[in-house]
């Protein structure tokens, strides 16, 4: 009987390493000037360099190196006094020069690490994530492969080769085994990829969407039986595009070694691939050798040394430490955990503390946010950043409080927004949504209702306040629903005195 | 003895993707051996004090401004392709593969 | 009866084109008839571009006319060597691999040539991908040594010194690796130079071997030479390696014409055992008028070049493995196998089979070899420190003299054939020209005169200290002149009639 997650942990102990990989979001590629654009059409984005043609010669971008120190320091290394780029050799078509040009025995980064949080059974707590160390290499191009695996013609199938993505800049960070993490191993795998990519957003160096794949985590795994002091064979999982998979994929990669040593069979050191719907991973080409990459210094290009001053000025310019940020923020908004995690998944946590920073009230800011825009922009399957302006959200939240909009009405301006009718000003302008708040046309409007139902009004002057309803819903009515509701309740109360 | 063996040789081919009859091989195998034997002189010359050179003459930090620059036009970039199809390279199928 | 126009100096068809003498196209179409009517037994060209350079010719000729100022070299042919890209002409590097390509982009090389307006008459041979002495490897046949056609004229770049020699044209483009613009040189009568390395761009040269590889100017005198190397030498952002500071002016050192004062070391070890007996007669004569002209002669030990042979053996291939990777018929180049059956990977074993010659083949294993884990150390490791070491020697010997002299070569031009079945025996070629490579320094050819017992065209070469390349200028004009005092004219002019088709 197979084992589950559990029962695989009662008898074996996990070991866990990540590697992640960050696309830089630099506007050229790394040792070209090739735009970088995300989804541009096939080959638009490719020069002699990056094809790897004959007699072209690569030149290292200044961003990028600018970039990976940044991403070092923010995760507690050092920076190498002289690192150097070499070539890992190998053939693969979606690779211009059949080489990598990365670097192997001299980063630029070395001995880091990040703290993450977790909570345990015990309450939260916190793991050191070493770093080993974070390189600079470039990415490869993307293949495309024509003809089904079922039912196939022999020979009907070809791959496409696209080389818009290669030599794109690329950050490999590779932690050490990360130790003591038990059970929790899914959960730490998962809060150290969230944290890092936190920390990359706020540097600003990537764009870190795993499901662009401007973020990559290969997750290292393997298990030995407890007590054993031992170290298993380890397995690579790649293919995890989201915080989710990270964590579903270590928890299944544990529960397959499980049952493959309980079955008495190996686990065989390989690449695996994350199936996003299933949750299992799925063997990779097992390689008929071992790969020898014959790495040997890039003699196209030249040693970097960085100065030590420049390094200085840059770990100076650092960003706050995003947890550190999102404490202050927390405290000074006075939202509870819940909420702020909210808007920590959401990715809205930037927008809503610009949309606060505008004048308007955190919770508000934060309700709109993650309320109406994200709704609106699920339908429409973008992000809700790119549908409105925090600028705007803040002054619609700006004139509720004014008591210049109902949330009702607000609605109908972010509305007018989004369909591009201008600015939160003019939506209201042209579609004439100002709150009805003069009183004396509002008197108009009330002695009106009065007069057309003496009979309510005669109970609610005798004491029957929620009677009152039935005359406000008129005036409502009257009004086109533009009048502030509560302002009409208090002015027709005093009117027939009971205010 | 023989310096490198005609297994090797088959195995470095490999590394290198070239397909290789067995008369080649064998024809390989022994011009390596002397040409290995030649070469060998290297070992041992220089001290472990002695730092390697890769690059002639010295320099360091060399870099470029992150600026695009134009790229070829797909026209021009897959001027050169055996085979394409539409705007990509069309190859063989790639095993492997996901 | 007047020299014929294809006989004359670059810079005398320079002061011919500028007084309106001669048009460019009129030099361009007699260059084209001397091809037409000698190539057929040199086979210095692959590719002859007629329509571009005439176009470009002409061009010229209407900037002339306009009035506009040009460069001296403006409207003066030359002829490049194929591993040089030039957009939307053949590029072959004298392999099967590249039948038919044409590149999307100019070489920065061809670039600063057509700035200057110099004529690009065409592509010539050399020894596939430059590995080789003798362009005997070259996939589309020899070349012929127009001293004696049934010798080599030297390799890789045998195609452009052969078409100076036959006065096919009056400037070529080399690269030297290991001497493959300085050996062709010395075997056919001609002036090569291999600048300091970082001082021409590599962009858009093909690379064999990245930290040697590097392109230089080649011509039938030391003035002709120095004014290409000023057309193609400069800093070039798209080489990292590139040098950024000023070219020196080479040009002007070639016009010195004395050497008072100078310090000139002769290398012990590049001098005795192992060179042609009438090699060392005209090595030594020349030193002789060295003397008379004002230097000094010093004899200068460099130990560790007694490794360079062996050291450049592992570099150079290593570096290549990894270089020609990239040829594997997916994105340029030929294809073959490709049956709808096969693999991308069998595609590529099939291709790079039948693609790459004897000699890319065997430089490709023995690199890859070099570089495999367990060997590393071993091979490419104690390669990079002999490569230290010689560096090192050249920096003592440099303290003590201005430049070192060697013959270029052991031997004259050998016959075609001879050495093709013996490696090691062709690899000797270069023992005096690799040293230079390794420690990135400059190193001149320049003809002193025919080896007594076979007639052959022997090389002198200069060499001298890293960015201090107007020192051979300045030496190399000097002996040249003196030399040509002597002869009562130039070496070129005793060269063979070539019969005339
Ligand atoms: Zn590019």
């Amino acid at each position: 009987m197979a084992l589950n997650y559990d029962q695989a942990l009662e008898i074996y102990e996990p070991t866990l390493g990540l590697e992640v990989h960050v696309e830089l979001n630099t506007n050229s590629k790394m040792f070209c000037g090739c735009a970088t654009e995300f989804g541009a059409s096939p080959n638009t984005q490719t020069c002699p360099v990056c094809l790897g043609l004959p007699g072209s010669l690569p030149v290292v971008n200044a961003k990028a190196i600018e970039s990976s120190i940044r991403i070092g320091l923010a995760l507690n290394c050092s920076i190498t006094p002289f690192s150097r780029f070499a070539r890992k050799n190998y053939f693969y078509p979606d690779m211009p020069k059949n080489f990598q040009t990365s670097q192997y025995d001299e980063p630029i980064c070395v001995n880091g690490y990040l703290d993450v949080t977790i909570d345990t059974d015990e309450g939260p707590k916190v793991y050191r994530v070493e770093i080993e160390r974070v390189h600079m290499e470039e990415d490869t191009g993307k293949s495309l492969h024509v003809g089904g695996a079922t039912g196939r013609i022999h020979g009907a199938e070809h791959s496409l080769l696209d080389y818009n993505r290669a030599g794109i800049p690329l950050v490999e960070i590779v932690t050490r085994i990360v130790p003591g993490t038990d059970k929790y191993a899914p959960e730490v795998a998962r809060a150290y990829v969230a944290e890092l990519r936190d920390i990359l957003r706020s540097l600003g160096v990537s764009d870190v969407k795993m499901e662009q794949g401007s973020l990559r985590c290969d997750a290292n795994v393997s298990i030995a039986p407890r007590g054993s002091g031992t170290l298993g064979t380890r397995s690579e999982t790649k293919n995890v595009n989201s915080l989710r998979s990270v964590e579903r994929a270590v928890r299944g990669e544990i529960v397959r070694q499980a049952n493959r040593l309980q079955a008495g069979e190996r686990i065989i050191q390989e690449t695996r691939h994350f199936q996003e719907e299933s949750g299992e991973t799925r063997s990779g080409r097992s390689k008929e050798q071992a790969e020898d990459y014959r790495y040997f210094p890039e003699p196209d290009l030249l040693p970097i040394v960085a100065d030590p001053a420049w390094v200085e000025e840059l770990k100076a310019a650092l960003p706050e430490k995003p947890s550190i940020r999102r404490k202050k923020l927390q405290e000074a908004w006075g939202v509870p955990d819940k909420e702020m995690a909210a808007m920590v998944n959401a990715e809205l946590l930037d927008t809503v503390e610009e949309t606060v920073a505008l004048g308007a009230e955190p919770t508000k800011a934060r309700s709109w946010w993650l309320g109406e825009v994200s709704r609106l922009a699920n339908e429409k399957s973008v992000e809700p950043t790119s549908l409105i302006k925090p600028s705007e959200v803040a002054e619609i939240i700006t004139l509720i409080a004014a008591g210049e909009l109902t949330d009702k009405l607000a609605r109908q301006v972010v509305e007018g927004v989004i369909n591009g009718e201008g600015t939160p000003r003019s939506v209201i302008e042209k579609r004439g949504l100002k709150v009805v708040s003069d009183d004396s046309a509002l008197m108009v409007a009330i002695e009106a209702a009065i007069a057309a139902a003496p009979d309510v009004a005669d109970r609610v002057r005798g004491g029957n306040i929620p009677a009152a309803g039935a005359l406000i819903g008129a005036v409502m009515k009257a009004t086109g629903g533009q009048a502030d509701a509560a302002k009409v309740r208090e002015l027709l109360l005093k009117h027939l005195g009971q205010g | 003895m023989a310096a490198i063996s005609r297994d090797e040789v088959a195995h470095l081919a490999r590394l290198a993707r070239i397909e290789m009859t067995d008369a080649e091989l064998d024809h390989l195998a022994s011009e390596m051996d002397l040409i290995l034997e030649s070469v060998s002189r290297v070992q041992g010359v220089a001290g472990a004090d002695i730092p390697p050179t890769s690059h002639a003459i010295a320099m360091q930090n060399v870099m470029r401004p992150d600026v695009v620059v134009p790229s070829l036009t797909p026209e021009e970039a897959l001027s050169g392709a055996p085979a394409r199809e539409e705007d990509r390279f069309k190859v063989p199928q790639i095993l492997g593969e996901e | 009866m007047s020299t014929p126009i294809i006989h004359q100096t670059a810079a005398e068809m320079s002061a011919d084109l500028a007084s309106g003498s001669v048009t460019a196209v009129e030099l361009a179409n007699a260059h084209y008839d001397r091809i037409a009517a000698v190539d057929g037994d040199v086979h210095a060209f692959l590719h002859l571009d007629r329509e571009g350079a005439l176009a470009q010719a002409a061009s010229v000729d209407a900037s002339r006319k306009a009035g506009e100022k040009l460069h001296p070299l403006a409207g003066v042919p030359l002829a490049l060597k194929d591993v040089l890209t030039q957009k939307g002409v053949p590029t072959t590097c004298g392999s099967k691999m590249l039948e038919g390509w044409r590149p999307p982009y100019d070489s920065t090389v061809v670039a600063n040539l057509k700035k200057a307006g110099v004529v690009i008459l065409g592509k010539t041979n050399m020894d596939e991908f430059a590995m080789g002495s003798s362009t005997e490897n070259s996939a589309y046949g020899p070349t012929h040594n127009p001293w004696d056609l049934s010798r080599i004229p030297g390799g890789s770049g045998g195609g452009s010194s052969a078409a100076l020699a036959a006065f096919e044209a009056p400037l070529a483009i080399g690269t030297d690796t290991g001497g493959s613009i300085r050996q062709p040189a010395a075997v056919t009568g001609t002036v090569g130079v291999k600048p300091t390395y970082g001082a021409v761009s590599r962009y858009g040269l093909v690379a064999f071997s990245s930290s040697l590889d590097q392109a230089g100017p080649c011509a039938r005198t030391v003035l002709d030479t120095a004014m290409l190397h000023e057309v193609i030498a400069g800093y070039d952002a798209k080489d990292s390696t590139s040098i950024n500071a000023p070219v020196g002016k080479m040009i002007e050192a070639a016009k010195k014409l004395d050497v008072k004062g100078m310090k000139i070391g002769v290398v012990k070890e590049l001098s005795g055992e192992g060179y042609q007996a009438g090699v060392l007669t005209r090595f030594n004569e020349a030193l002789d008028l060295l003397v008379a002209a004002g230097a000094e002669i010093v004899e200068v030990s460099t130990p560790s070049f007694e490794y360079a042979l062996a050291a450049y053996y592992l570099i150079a291939p290593s570096e290549t493995s990894s270089n020609l990777a990239r040829f594997d018929s997916m994105r340029y180049g030929i294809r073959i196998g490709d049956d709808g059956s096969r693999s991308a990977e069998e595609v590529m074993n099939m291709t790079r089979e039948v693609g790459f010659g004897k000699e890319v083949k065997r430089r490709i294993i023995l690199g890859t070899y070099a570089l495999s884990s367990g060997y590393y150390d071993a091979y490419y490791g104690s390669a990079q420190k002999v490569r230290t070491l010689i560096k090192r020697d050249y920096e003592a010997a440099f303290a003590k003299v201005d430049v070192l002299v060697s013959p270029t070569c052991p031997t004259t031009a050998f016959k075609i054939g001879e050495k093709s079945d013996d490696p090691l025996a062709m690899y000797l070629n270069d023992v005096a020209t690799i040293p230079v490579n390794l420690a990135g320094i400059g190193g001149m050819s320049l003809p002193c005169g025919l080896a007594p017992e076979d007639g052959l065209p022997v090389g002198f070469q200069i060499m001298s200290p890293a960015l201090k390349d107007e020192l051979m200028y300045h030496v190399g004009g000097t002996l040249e002149a003196a030399l040509q005092s002597k002869w009562g004219k130039p070496l070129y002019a005793s060269a063979p009639e070539l019969a005339v088709k």
